[in-house]
This record gives structure tokens, sequence and C-alpha cells, in this order.
């Protein structure tokens, strides 16, 4: 009785197995499947990609790499680029350079006020002045249509705060009062002990704030309006959002509208891939960052 | 050597001022002497946030003003409630709040649990290998950036897209779904669903990963099948980070991804799509009605405010999990 029993339940649980293992592999497809259209799409023969239309999950061939070749070619696409680049580089620079000195200072028992510093600054977290005060704020500092804007907007994360600092709390006392006998000061002590035996939590904060920097458009869509500065993501929006083909008219002006819908992808593609590329090389850190987070402050 | 003396000194300086009643301010003083750098450490970010999220909120008086860009917020003149009985009265407000909720407990209901799910079915995976790729590959959705995820939205679901597609190949006529207003919940959320599940899920299969394996032993030993495991050990050891991140979710509900709305609606579908950020965002930066649009955004924060502390609060009240 008891043996049958352990068979049935045996099979049951092969069925179990591999119905999860299918239906995560169908999930998988799913997270997988539209970008790899994109990619597909983006080398395929532009004629035959407009003619066709649809979902791709193979290239249509011939290929062809005009797609990629125009995108270069066009003015816009690559100020956008540049731009993108200066805001991420400056904006991480900026957002650690306030960031990781506030969760230092907030993780120090010494510090006296911290217990209502802290609450000063969760307090952010749980109400603001919205949209419009924020926007006025920027206007009335001048920052409109300038380059600081963009940078000021990401320059420091409440929420990352409070992650780094629960990290650093993790950090043995003992270190630092050696490192204080032997003459070092709070500077010294962030940047030889506290950041070092940190790395992982420092690691995912730089990647969530890179990315959100290099994916983000509506600050730069309510603060810019000069198309010189503009990040990628405005142009982008552009040519996804508004069908509109007016960043790629100061290129090629006889391309046909097939290479424009190539061009679509291969914009899509080339504005993705670096991070694409990064995020599964900082992944393993994900867990520890997202996990410091959740615990209690 | 030095710091003892100082100490010291610090000691009978703390005694006077006792004596003279400023105890906490000198105390302070002190810890400023013994601490200097930290305190200039601290300096930039507390300049940055009084600047950027407290001058915004010392900005919300505006919403009882009919505020003028040129006369400042001195010289506007006020209004009392008027901003505010204007929204409440006017058309916009049902819609906008219905709205605004609708597409928060679709969130709730189907984008919350989905990540839950994900994690307890990869949690089961044995082969760790193709575990570790679903993962990774279950990621991308949440790297995609907005404009790039709303462009492929539209482009799926626009008359000649893949819904399309799939739609004449069963005998139906397709449609421009994205410009329906009866197909743009469903859009969103089913969206919403693909870009947050694989991220969403990390934090879930973190807190299986913390379960003591020993538990599901004494359980199997009790005579527990698989699914009495799951309801019996599984669930419960997860149950604290399903609360705190449900609350976190809830103080969220006013906060519809505002950015992807905007992307994704269009006059066409404001009829089920326009939410309030969005409406702020029309009436404030497009058409400059600065008073109005402000009051409406302190209703949405003010809300907001009140949702995340009483799900703390009923969180504290029957579990023992809270966020502060």
């Amino acid at each position: 009785m008891k043996s049958g029993n352990k068979i049935r339940d045996g099979a049951s649980r092969r069925i179990f197995l591999a119905v999860n293992a299918f239906l995560l592999g169908v999930i998988g497809f799913c997270c997988l499947a539209p970008m790899w259209h994109v990619f597909c799409c983006s080398i395929s023969n532009p004629g035959e990609l407009a003619r066709s239309g649809g979902f791709h999950l193979i290239p249509i061939a011939p290929f062809s790499f005009d797609g990629y070749r125009a995108v270069f070619g066009y003015r816009n696409i690559l100020t956008g680029y540049l731009n993108t680049i200066f805001y991420v580089v400056f904006g991480v620079a900026l957002n650690l350079l306030l960031t990781v000195p506030c969760a230092y200072v907030l993780s120090r028992k010494r510090f006296l006020p911290a217990n209502a510093v802290m609450m000063f600054m969760v307090f952010t977290m749980l109400f603001s002045g919205g949209l419009i005060p924020t926007y006025l704020v920027f206007v009335k500092l001048g920052l409109i249509d300038t380059r600081l804007s963009i940078l000021l907007c990401t320059a420091f994360s409440t929420f990352n705060m409070v992650i780094l600092r629960t990290g650093f709390l993790a950090v043995p006392d003992a270190l630092e009062e050696s490192a204080r006998l032997d003459g070092a000061n709070d500077l010294q002590i962030l940047v030889r002990i506290i950041l070092p035996l940190s790395k992982a939590s420092v690691a995912v904060i730089t990647l969530f704030v890179a990315v959100g920097i290099w994916n983000s458009w509506f600050t730069s869509a309510i603060y810019l309006l000069d198309r010189g500065k503009w990040p990628i993501q405005l142009f982008l929006r552009e040519v996804l959002i508004n069908n509109s083909q007016k960043s790629l008219e100061a290129g090629v002006k006889a391309s046909a509208e097939s290479l424009a819908t190539l061009v679509k992808y291969a914009i899509t593609i080339v504005a993705t891939l670096p991070i694409l590329c990064i995020y599964p090389f900082v992944q393993r850190h994900f867990v520890k960052g997202v996990m410091i987070g959740s615990v209690k402050g | 050597m030095e710091r003892m003396p100082r100490r010291n000194r610090g000691a009978e300086f703390r005694m006077t001022s006792i004596a003279k009643g400023g105890r906490r301010r000198s105390r302070l003083l002190l810890n400023y002497r013994q601490n200097r750098l930290l305190y200039w450490m601290l300096l930039p970010s507390v300049i940055y946030v009084l600047i950027f999220n407290y001058l915004p909120m010392a900005g919300l008086a505006m919403a009882f003003q009919d505020y003028s860009l040129t006369r400042g917020i001195f010289g506007s003149k006020w209004v009392g409630l008027k901003n505010f009985r204007d929204f409440f009265t006017g058309i916009y407000f049902t819609r906008t709040l219905s709205n605004t909720l609708i597409l928060s407990l679709l969130d709730l209901l189907i984008c919350f649990p989905a990540p839950i799910v994900l994690a307890l079915m990869l949690n089961e995976v044995q082969a760790l290998r193709y575990k570790k790729v679903i993962q990774t590959v279950s990621y991308i959705p949440h790297f995609i950036s907005m404009v790039v995820a709303a462009g492929l939205i539209k482009e799926f679901t626009n008359s000649t897209g893949v819904i399309a597609n799939l739609v004449t190949a069963l005998g139906g006529t397709p449609k421009s779904y994205i410009s329906l207003p009866q197909y743009f919940r469903s859009i969103f959320t089913v969206s919403q669903v693909w870009q947050t599940i694989g991220f969403n899920s990390i934090i879930f299969l973190a807190a299986l990963s913390g379960i003591d394996q020993e538990l599901y032993d004494a359980a199997r030993i009790d005579g527990a099948s698989r699914p009495q495991q799951l309801w019996h050990v599984t669930l419960p050891g997860i149950a604290s980070t399903i609360i705190i991140m449900l609350i976190l979710r809830c103080g969220a509900i006013m906060n519809v991804n505002f950015e992807k709305v905007l992307l994704l609606y269009s006059p066409s579908t404001y009829e089920t799509a326009d939410v309030i950020s969005t409406y702020v965002y029309r009436i404030g930066i497009v058409k400059q009605k600065i008073g109005y649009s402000t009051a409406v955004g302190l209703f949405n924060s003010v809300v907001s405010l009140a949702l995340v502390l009483t799900a703390n609060k009923l969180s504290r009240t029957y579990t023992d999990s809270s966020m502060f």
C-alpha cells in the first residue's frame, strides 16, 4: 500500500515537473522573443520586411545592414547617443558622490542626529511635492534647457541611500575602531574600509542608477527644449511612439520608407544593446542588492 | 593618546550645560566638534533634499492660489479651496480617479502575485542550469527602456501586429487594439506583467532560499504532501516578504506607471487611460494651469500618504511585519 502510494506520487511529481519546466520555458520565450524579433527585423531585407509586417523569429533573407549603416549616418542619433553617455557618466558620478557619503554618515553610531536625519530623508519617500512644484523649482532656479537639470534630477536617491546604509551597517565596528586608533579620518575609513567591503551593494546601486539614467526620457522631455541636448531615448520616442521621421530627416533625404522601418529596429537595438550586455555580469549581485533594501532600516 | 583628555573635557562641558538647561543643543555641538568631517560629508545630500524635495513641498501652497508665473508664490492671489472644488466638481475627477484605481487594482490582482508564482515555480526546478537561464532571460524586459517597451507594445497591438495576425488566423477581424479604449486596460496590465514578473521575483526567490530545509524534512516525516508543504512551510516562510512588498505596493496605488500611460495613450483612449498623474502633466506642464494642477497633484499625494500609513498600520496590527 505504502510503496504503491510512493510510485504514484513519483509519477505525478514527474508530470508536475515537466509541466512546470514547460510553462517556465513559455515565460522565458515571452521575455526573450520581443527583443529577438527586433534584432531579426533590424537585419532583414528592408523591402520584404515593410511588405510582410508581423512577427519574425528568423531574419528575412537576404540580410541587410543598411539599417545600422543609416543609423550611424544620422546626426541626431549620434548626438543623442553621445548626450546619453554624458548624462550616464556624470549622472552616476554625481549620484554616488551624494549618496555614498550620506549613507556612510547615517550608518555611524557616533553621529548623534542620525535618526532625525534618517526621518528627514525617509519622509521624502512617503510624501512629495509632486510633478508641478518640482518642475517649478527647476524653472525658478533657471535650470530649464540646461544639461545640469538632467544631472540634478538623478543626483540623489533616498531609496538607494537606505539600501547602501544597510550594507554599511553590516561592516563590523571593530574595523572602524582600529582604523581610527591608527589615525584614519572618516573619509579614509569610507574609502579604504567600508567601500571595499561593500562592493556588491555599491555595484548594484551603480548599475541601477546607470540603467535608470540611460533609459529615462520623461525628465528630459519636460526640462530640455534644445534637440542638441536630447538623450537618445527622446529621439527613440519620436521614431517609435510618434511615428515621426523628423529625427531621421537630417540624414539621407532620399531614404525610402522601407529603409525607415529598418532603421526603426536598428536604432532600438543600438540604444538597448549596451544595457543588455552589462546586466548579466552584475546579475549575481542583484539578490544582495534587492534583499538588503527590504531589511527594516 | 590625544583623544582621552578631549573626551574628559567633553564630559565637563556636558555637566555644566545640563545645569544651564541647553542640554540637547550642547550635546549636538559637542558631537559636531568630535565628528566634524561626518557633518560636512552629510551636508551636500541634506542641501539637495532640502532644495529638490522639501522646497517643492513648500510649493504646494500654490494649490491654494490662482498662481501666476510672473507674480510668483508671494504675489499670486490666494483662492482658498477653489482649485480643489473645481477638480472635484469637474468631469475629470471621476474619470481620472476611476481609471487610476482600476489600473492599480488590476496591477495588484495580477501583476503583484505573478512574480510570487514565478518564484515558486522556479523553486521547484531541479536542473539548476535551466533555472539560471530562465531567470536571466526573465530580467530582460525590466532593462528595456520604457520608450522601447511602449514602442513594442504599440507595434504588437496595432492593426498589422502579432495580436491582429492571430485574430485573423482564428477567423476574426483585426483591429488597432491600442487605439480602442475598451482594450487599453488589458494591454496595459498584460504588458506590465511582462515587464515586471522576472525582476520582481528576485526578492521572493531570495526569501525562498532562506527557508530552513529541516522544516521540509520535518513536514515530510509528518506525512505532509507536496501541496501541504507549500501551504504550511513555503508560504509562511515568505509571508513577511510578501507583506512588506504588499505594503509598498499599496502605498503606490495612486501612482500608476504614469510614464507608460503617457507613451501608450492617445486622445482616442483617454476615456479609459487618462489617470490623475497624466492629467496633472497635461494641464500643468502642457497647458500651464499651475495652481489647479498642483491642487490635483496634492490630492494624489495626500491619498497616497494615507494609503501607505494605513497599510503599514494594518500590517502591524494583524501580522508581525511592518515597514516602519
